[in-house]
């Protein structure tokens, strides 16, 4: 009735070729910001940054990193957790030796690093393919962790090899280190995963992003055509790991403070990304919100149940919350093989029918 | 989805209830995953004293003491969550029983004015009270540990181990190097080599590690493991013939469930301690009567006694004593998490008390101070007697290198001072 395309008239390309056609999608978009920029920050505590919001949204924009790899150009990952450190690493480097620029800027230089990297790593892609990239990329993640771990230069000589992130202010309010306001931080992370959203959607929907689905769809088709595949995997490589390294430096300074590589982002952490990718669904920017909030957000939410709620011994509500949360994603993925972010599809199809289906 | 499931966790929490006015400790366990076998018996021990203070005394004063239990998995992420959700409660302790927990909460806790007790573990400096104002690890800390361990095999040498070989086997972890530099200092002073063996999480795979030190037959292990990680390197010392009375675990790594599994052979193994084992102590009939008779206790209530059981009740029982004091200085019995940081640093633990309250001769008797978060530093070695089952103390309680261990406080605290902007000071 009021989800639909009719009435709504595009009277130019621009308009035509818009992200969400329909007016009340749209609307519906515009408001998600403006109670995210202007309404949450004045309500939100230390408990929903920290234990929520913070997680779901820097796993947002790893999640987004990793689609544009595995997503939209076919080449599977699993060097995420690997790439996050080298986000985290680069951060602190740069914030230890040049306390007086931004950490804003010294966030995107790591994430620039992160892509350098990336695309070292995503050297083999030309050579290899699908389970023998894995591998490849799973090298990476092991040789990254062990790097960090064995260089002491990495940890400015820390007697505990931790890092840990100093105060550092954004227009004078502190964003990193204890004194930082729950608004504070959350307002950092959601202008990064907003801008990295936008960057990605608008990557994916150009000439970028078609080479790189056209890689993703069938290589040898796509060279025939005139895609060069050197260009679009390493471009593929630098794009996802320069998201992926702003979410680790994001990880480290902005919403833990103190990271421990092995801990912090172990080959768990390359699970965890790759999970909320597929749950998510595979090639949609909505798929990588959708998986990192089912991630992020189940897992506190049952914990808030079973134990705040119900009151039930801690170890049950552990246990249980792997199984719940485990015989989720095999149910979703029985019902939908392509994720939450194709739910959303077919729900949308059928909102643009209701309430006359025939 | 996000937003159904957002509402759904606000409704959860709000029928979690309101705080009550109690006395809160806070208990970051882990029941789960890769160190649950020695994450157990601590929170069973710390949760069980706390129960028997309420079921016997009423509570602390007159307060009762409420134990909020949290499941980590010792997982840094979730011990953060656990703090932010619990730190609205009125809590007055936390004991993290994890270096990566302790870490993350040390600028945390002092912004909030929350205490921290990190006994035998943590941020080593954080001894230095006039920098980390929050922050408590008596009485004993790794670096006391690793002088233990090198003036215990000193000892056995007639003082002399100029030219030996020492392999320390560590958790590739903060935990795990916190030992190292002290370790280096160390054998600069007395002449013995230093060889460095890490072991990555979870520490299911060490074969590596044990080949070399088979190769290159060093005279001492030191290790510096935890969960899963002492269970294999017990076995894998058996497996290559290492002499187990030259073995010797840090106060984590000694517990029955780390050495049962290797049998017999991991007789003679030992491993450092700072207060008594066994469960030959009035207090224990209190306990069995008051709380695991009555069906209180927690977990499966199977680990009673056990070594870490016993450092469990320990932290619980000087958790207990600084309420007392905070109580007394405060001059009333609701103390607050402010009240709490003082009567911490005002705690005094005398052989006196310890008798009192049915442990006599527990654990060393130490004095807490601003310029002393600490203790000082004394700790004991025991060691495992398979055939009865149970570790056995082996020497005294002896100080550990002051002179060695203090300069290397002062050093890193004022790093962390100078890195963090913070001014040092005790008044």
């Amino acid at each position: 009735m009021f989800y639909r395309e009719a009435g709504d008239f595009k009277t130019s390309y621009a308009e035509d070729s818009q992200t969400f056609p329909i007016k009340f999608d749209r609307y519906r978009y515009y408001a998600v910001l403006v109670i995210a920029f202007a309404v949450v920050p004045f309500v939100i505590n230390d408990y929903w940054v920290n234990a929520v919001f913070l997680p779901f949204l820097i796993y947002a924009i790893a999640a987004i990193g990793l689609n544009i790899l595995t997503g939209y150009c076919g080449q599977v990952s699993l060097g995420t957790g690997g790439f996050m450190a080298v986000g985290a690493y680069a951060c602190y480097k740069l914030m230890t030796s040049f306390p007086e620029v931004s950490i804003l800027i010294h966030v995107i230089l790591a994430g620039g690093i992160t892509a350098g990297v990336g695309v070292l790593f995503g050297l083999p892609s030309l050579r290899i393919k699908g389970f023998y990239l894995a591998v490849a990329t799973l090298a990476a993640q092991f040789f990254l962790v062990w790097l960090f771990n064995r260089v002491p230069w990495f940890y400015n000589y820390s007697a505990s090899g931790q890092i840990s992130a100093p105060e550092r202010t954004v227009l004078g309010v502190p964003v990193t280190g204890a004194e930082t306001a729950p608004w504070a931080a959350y307002l950092v992370c959601l202008l990064f995963v907003t801008a990295s959203a936008l960057v990605a959607r608008n990557l994916t929907r150009g000439m970028a992003g078609r080479k790189w689905m056209a890689i993703r769809d069938m290589d040898i088709a796509a060279e025939i055509i005139g895609v060069d595949p050197l260009k679009a995997k390493l471009s593929a490589f630098a794009v996802s790991s320069f998201f992926i390294g702003i979410a680790g430096a994001l990880f480290f300074s902005v919403y833990l403070g103190a990271v421990e590589v092995g801990e912090a982002f172990g080959i768990n952490k390359s699970f965890l990304v790759l999970f909320m990718v597929i749950i998510g669904g595979l090639g949609s920017i909505f798929g990588s919100f959708a998986g990192a909030a089912f991630l992020v957000l189940l897992p506190v939410f049952l914990k808030n149940l079973l134990v705040g709620g119900l009151g039930w011994p801690t170890d049950l509500a552990a246990h249980l919350e792997f199984i719940i949360v485990g015989a989720l994603i095999i149910a979703f993925l029985v019902a939908e093989p392509h994720g939450l972010a194709q739910l959303w599809r077919v729900a949308k199809e059928k909102l643009r029918l209701w309430p006359f289906p025939h | 989805m996000r937003k159904t499931l957002m509402t759904a966790a606000l409704g959860a929490m709000m029928a979690a209830g309101p705080a009550l006015a109690d006395l809160v400790v806070v208990d970051t366990s882990y029941r789960t995953g890769p160190y649950a076998a020695n994450g157990i018996p601590f929170s069973d021990g710390y949760q069980d004293y706390f129960t028997l203070i309420n079921e016997r005394d009423g509570g602390v004063g007159g307060e009762k003491i409420k134990v909020i239990e949290c499941e980590t998995g010792y997982n840094t992420e979730k011990g953060v969550e656990c703090y932010e959700a619990t730190k609205g409660e009125g809590a007055l302790l936390y004991q993290p029983l994890s270096t990566g927990i302790t870490y993350q909460l040390i600028p945390k806790a002092t912004s909030d004015g929350i205490s921290l007790h990190t006994m035998g573990y943590g941020r080593t400096s954080a001894k230095n009270g006039a920098v980390f104002k929050n922050v408590f690890n008596y009485p004993a800390n790794y670096w006391d540990g690793a002088s233990h361990a090198i003036t215990h095999i000193l000892n056995e040498n007639g003082g002399d181990i100029s030219g030996r070989k020492i392999a320390l086997v560590y958790h590739n972890s903060a935990y795990g190097k916190e030992p190292i530099r002290t370790l280096e200092e160390l054998s600069k002073k007395h002449g013995f080599e230093l060889m460095l063996l890490p072991v990555d999480h979870p520490g299911q795979e060490q074969k590596s590690q044990w080949l070399q030190i088979r190769r290159e037959k060093p005279d001492n292990v030191i290790m510096w493991g935890w969960g899963v990680m002492n269970q294999v390197a017990i076995q894998e010392a058996v497996n290559i013939r290492f002499p187990m009375d030259q073995f010797i675990g840090i106060w984590w790594s000694g517990s029955e469930n780390d050495v049962k599994s290797a049998g017999a052979k991991a007789n003679g193994y030992k491993a450092l301690t700072f207060h008594n084992l066994g469960s030959d102590y009035p207090l224990y009939d209190d306990m069995a009567k008051y709380v695991v008779e009555a069906g209180k206790a927690a977990g499966a209530g199977d680990q009673v006694g056990s070594v870490l059981y016993n450092r469990g009740m320990y932290a619980a029982m000087l958790a207990v004593e600084a309420m007392r004091t905070a109580q007394e200085i405060a001059g009333t019995s609701a103390i607050n998490a402010a009240q709490m940081r003082d009567g911490m640093e005002a705690l005094e633990i005398t052989e006196a008390k310890m008798a009192g309250l049915g442990l006599p001769g527990f654990g060393p008797e130490f004095k807490v101070s601003c310029e002393n978060h600490g203790g000082d530093g004394m700790g004991a070695v025991s060691q495992w007697n398979a055939e009865k089952g149970e570790f056995e103390l082996i020497t005294d309680y002896y100080q550990s290198d002051q002179e060695v261990i203090n300069a290397l406080v002062a050093e890193d605290s004022a790093s962390y001072a100078a890195e963090n902007g913070i001014e040092p000071s005790c008044n």
